[in-house]
């Protein structure tokens, strides 16, 4: 088991994450409610969310000092989950003779 | 002879098996989710209609649900922290706190968020939007529980493997720790997408 | 947890064993049942396309009270054909069965990594697959809708899908907890000295493998369940608004998409071909090493091209859906990924073909099944190429040509693989040997049946017969010129069952009094020859651990001659 100062540090830091998360939950929340369209809202949005996610995965799971092993698996996993969806949204997007349309509008075939 | 590393990590990789095996698993979990969320996105774009997600879903409810599982994140890494400490005592009050969090998320997600829906005939047959909420967030409780069930059995009959094999139980709550992060990770992604979007 | 020094239980020893061995063992008897009840669904198939007016011979009465197949029953057959072949047959065999029990041996372990969770993945197989038999039984009948399933016919066809989508859910966590195991136990449990390129061909290829399973499944796991939902639920996942059946609008919510299905699915079923195809090239590495006592040619070669043909393997995708109204902008993305990872391929192909260049061959049974392999695999490989071009695609795809094009590549191809593999680890398994003169009649008439069931496909297909017709294409006029090959093919395929009756004496027969052989019967230098008893120790496999201290085809490398053997044991010291 490790010494006790080491895991003593380790808990502060927990608990300066979870301020940290806090924080940018109610910034989740309150980006909302600004006035942007949606893709410039979805861009925000997800910058938060990320930003959380990788406090929860660095310090919480650990991830900022574990094995590059690990790491190694997750950039391919991540590889492949970004071509799931860009390709997809590429192939429906490039479609012959459909357009993809905002909501609210009517729209032609689909 | 029997199956090496599963305490002692192997010296070259520095992990222990059980380590890369929950990694795997949770890679397989974002391939899952992964797909659910590109899904999400391509039935919207190519739907003539979608409600805005604070219309029909309880912003504050749902916010409160994020800051429960953010919470039940820190007091699953605590636990883990307090074994680290030898203090079994100060573990199973954080083991037992993360399990009342997420029965609190649970019974709040079905009391307040499905069972009105359900009464009120918003239900997945009705239009995609509701049909991709219940999947999501649904696919997500299950998740959730699963994750109870094994943090349940690890405060209870679990704990036993303390008193005679306290290294390897520690390692059990580590990787149990990790599959409950990850869960709260998928949460914080889909409370902004499903609810502010 | 030390050794039982007691004798475990029957259902503990056999049943639920958490021995890789006997799960091993579980999986290929399991799989090979399974292998040929979808040859045997095939056959009743191909007696429809040759002889439509005549009853099939011993079956019939089950099928109609004529006797005959009936349009739906064909359509049944096919989708189960395809789903019993690839799902139940040839993956459980290849990785479940090979897999788990050589990997071990191999990489000189005592186990797979999870014991029991290996265990796990093989009831959970084993309940998959009763789930996808149980739609024989609904009442409507079995899952018609091809093993590809595409929406709209899947979610609103009244026969068997929804068992079918449930046994897909249990069949994705076996594979799930399978590929977690394989990974791990390769990583962790290598033995002293075996570093990553001193593994033996046949551990990289179920090492990608495992990738493939673990990262291309889960996809298909979300599609399963949306379109559970929209079977018994009422969505719309992949229902468009304002659909007709049956010449009204289909009473649903609509705004979905039949196209969100198929990327779903071909998401995973793309690297669902490799995973037929990696474990094949590995079991015919091992052979041909063997067999012609010398090392394979280009081994790190082979291995980064491996590794890249599993990256390349999920961005090939689409080539599945040139005809979905693509762009060309997409379309030109996926044929050049689908044309670039043609090279790997080719590289291993090629490689092995070259490791037989100046080697001392022995033509024992699984070597020949190897050997076969090699053509074989090679017109499969070349015959993709012209699917992958989207424009000869826009001929070719849903024809004939298609479905030879991917035999090719899985019949005599993987399954010519798994049968050398079963020629070869069978003395590693049972202590005795197969018979050989029965071993080459099984190879050689099922080489010649082979080529006579699929090559005229590809004809058929060039004259533009669709695939999935019940009458073989008789109502089309493009397709009179080539009727006549299905009669032939038949024939074929009744010869190519034939010949597997010698196998299946000959796999009896060796059980019951094969010769008996020692423990490296083949003189093979890979640790589970080597290092291990046959069949070796349950649960520890090794009476000691082996250190390993060289390469894995160490073979004629020594010189040889003075009465010394021609080949060094990976655990085995000496200068080499």
């Amino acid at each position: 088991m490790d010494s006790t100062p080491d895991i003593k540090k380790e808990i502060n830091l927990y608990i300066k994450v979870f301020g940290t998360l806090a924080v940018l939950t109610v910034l989740t929340v309150a980006a909302a409610y600004l006035d942007v369209g949606i893709g410039l809202a979805v861009i925000i949005a997800m910058i938060i969310a990320t930003t959380k996610g990788s406090l929860v995965a660095s310090f919480f799971m650990h991830l900022a000092h574990e094995k590059k092993l690990i790491y190694l698996m997750l950039v391919i996993t991540l590889v492949f989950l970004l071509s799931l969806f860009f390709i997809t949204f590429g192939t429906i997007g490039d479609q012959v003779g459909v357009e993809i349309v905002p909501e609210g509008v009517s729209s032609g075939v689909h | 002879m029997e199956v090496p590393y599963t305490v002692k990590p192997r010296p070259d990789t520095g992990l222990y098996n059980a380590k890369i095996g929950v990694w795997l698993f949770l890679a397989s979990e974002v391939m899952l989710f992964g797909a659910l969320f590109s899904s999400y996105i391509l039935l919207r774009m190519g739907a003539s209609t979608w409600y805005v997600g604070s219309e029909k879903l309880s912003v504050p409810i749902g916010t409160f649900n994020t800051m429960v599982l953010i919470v039940s994140s820190v007091t699953v890494v605590m636990s883990w922290a307090a074994l680290r400490m030898n203090d079994l005592k100060k573990y199973k009050m954080y083991m037992g706190l993360t399990i009342l969090l997420g029965l609190v998320f649970l019974l709040v997600k079905v009391l307040f968020e499905y069972i009105p829906k359900i009464e009120h005939h918003d239900v997945p047959s009705t239009h995609n939007f509701y049909a991709i909420y219940f999947v999501l967030t649904g696919l997500h409780a299950i998740h959730v529980i699963g994750g109870l069930v094994l943090n349940a059995y690890l405060w209870g009959p679990g704990a036993k493997m303390w008193e005679t094999e306290p290294e390897r139980f520690t390692n059990r709550i580590e990787v149990a720790g990790l599959y409950w992060h990850f869960v709260d990770i998928v949460w914080i992604f889909l409370f902004p997408t499903i609810y502010l979007l | 947890m030390t050794n039982h020094h007691h004798e475990e239980p029957f259902w503990r020893k056999y049943i639920f064993s958490v021995d890789h061995k006997v799960i091993g063992i579980q999986y290929a008897v399991t799989a090979l049942v399974f292998l040929l009840f979808g040859f045997c669904l095939m056959l009743i198939m191909r007696w429809n396309l040759a002889y439509p007016e005549e009853a099939v011979p011993i079956v019939g009465k089950l099928l109609s009270e004529e006797g005959m197949l009936t349009p739906d029953g064909y359509n049944s057959f096919g989708a189960m054909h395809g789903t019993i072949m690839v799902f139940l047959g040839v993956v459980p065999l290849a990785v479940g069965g090979f897999g788990n029990y050589v990997l071990p041996l191999q990489v000189g372990a005592p186990d797979m990594a999870f014991p029991k969770i290996n265990m796990a993945s093989y009831w959970s197989f084993f309940v998959g697959g009763v789930c996808m038999l149980a739609s024989f039984f609904m009442p409507q009948g079995t899952a018609s809708s091809g093993w590809t399933m595409y929406a709209p016919l899947s979610v609103i066809a009244t026969t068997g899908e929804t068992m079918w989508l449930i046994g897909m859910v249990f069949l994705i966590t076996s594979s799930l907890l399978g590929s977690v195991n394989f990974i791990v136990t390769v990583i962790q449990l290598r033995a002293n000295g075996l570093t990553w390129m001193r593994l033996p061909f046949f551990v990289w290829t179920q090492f990608v493998t495992a990738f493939l399973l673990l990262l291309a499944f889960p996809p298909l796991e979300a599609a399963a369940f949306f379109q559970l939902m929209d079977r018994i639920a009422g969505t719309s996942f992949f229902l468009p608004s304002g659909l007709y059946v049956g010449g009204e609008v289909l009473n649903v919510a609509g705004g979905g998409t039949p196209l969100l299905w198929q990327h779903l699915f071909w998401f995973l079923a793309h690297p669902e071909v490799y995973v037929l195809i990696l474990p094949a090239m590995g079991i015919v590495a091992e052979v041909l090493a063997n067999n012609s006592r010398k090392p394979l040619w280009g081994y790190r070669s082979m291995v980064y091209s491996i590794i890249f043909l599993g990256f390349m393997s999920f961005v090939v995708w689409a080539h599945h859906m040139f005809l979905t109204g693509m762009g060309t902008t997409m379309a030109a993305f996926f044929q050049t990924t689908t044309m670039i990872i043609s090279i790997p391929s080719v590289i291993i192909l090629s490689a092995l073909f070259i490791s037989l260049w100046g080697g001392s061959i022995r033509f024992t049974t699984p070597m020949l099944f190897a050997l076969g392999f090699l053509p074989m695999f090679g017109i499969g490989g070349l015959t993709g190429l012209p699917l992958g071009l989207a424009s000869a695609d826009i001929h070719l795809h849903d024809t004939y040509y298609v479905i030879g094009h991917f035999h090719y590549v899985v019949a005599p191809g993987t399954i010519f693989a798994l049968f050398a593999g079963i020629y070869y680890w069978f003395p590693k398994v049972t202590g005795k040997r197969m018979n050989e003169v029965l071993g080459k009649t099984h190879f050689f008439g099922s080489f010649i049946c082979m080529n006579g069931v699929f090559m005229p496909m590809f004809i058929q297909g060039l004259a533009g017969v669709s695939r999935r017709l019940y009458d073989g294409g008789t109502t089309y006029l493009h397709a009179q010129p080539v009727l006549q090959w299905n009669e032939f093919m038949t024939m074929a395929a009744l010869g190519l069952a034939f010949f597997q009756i010698f196998f299946i004496v000959n796999l009896i027969l060796s059980l019951a009094k094969g010769e008996k052989v020692s423990s490296n019967v083949w003189d093979a230098t890979t640790l589970e020859w080597a290092a291990a008893p046959s069949p070796p120790l349950p649960h520890v496999n090794f009476e000691k651990v082996p250190d390993v201290y060289h390469g894995p085809y160490e073979y004629s490398t020594n010189g040889g001659g003075n009465g010394q053997p021609d080949f060094i044991p990976q655990n085995e010291e000496s200068k080499g």
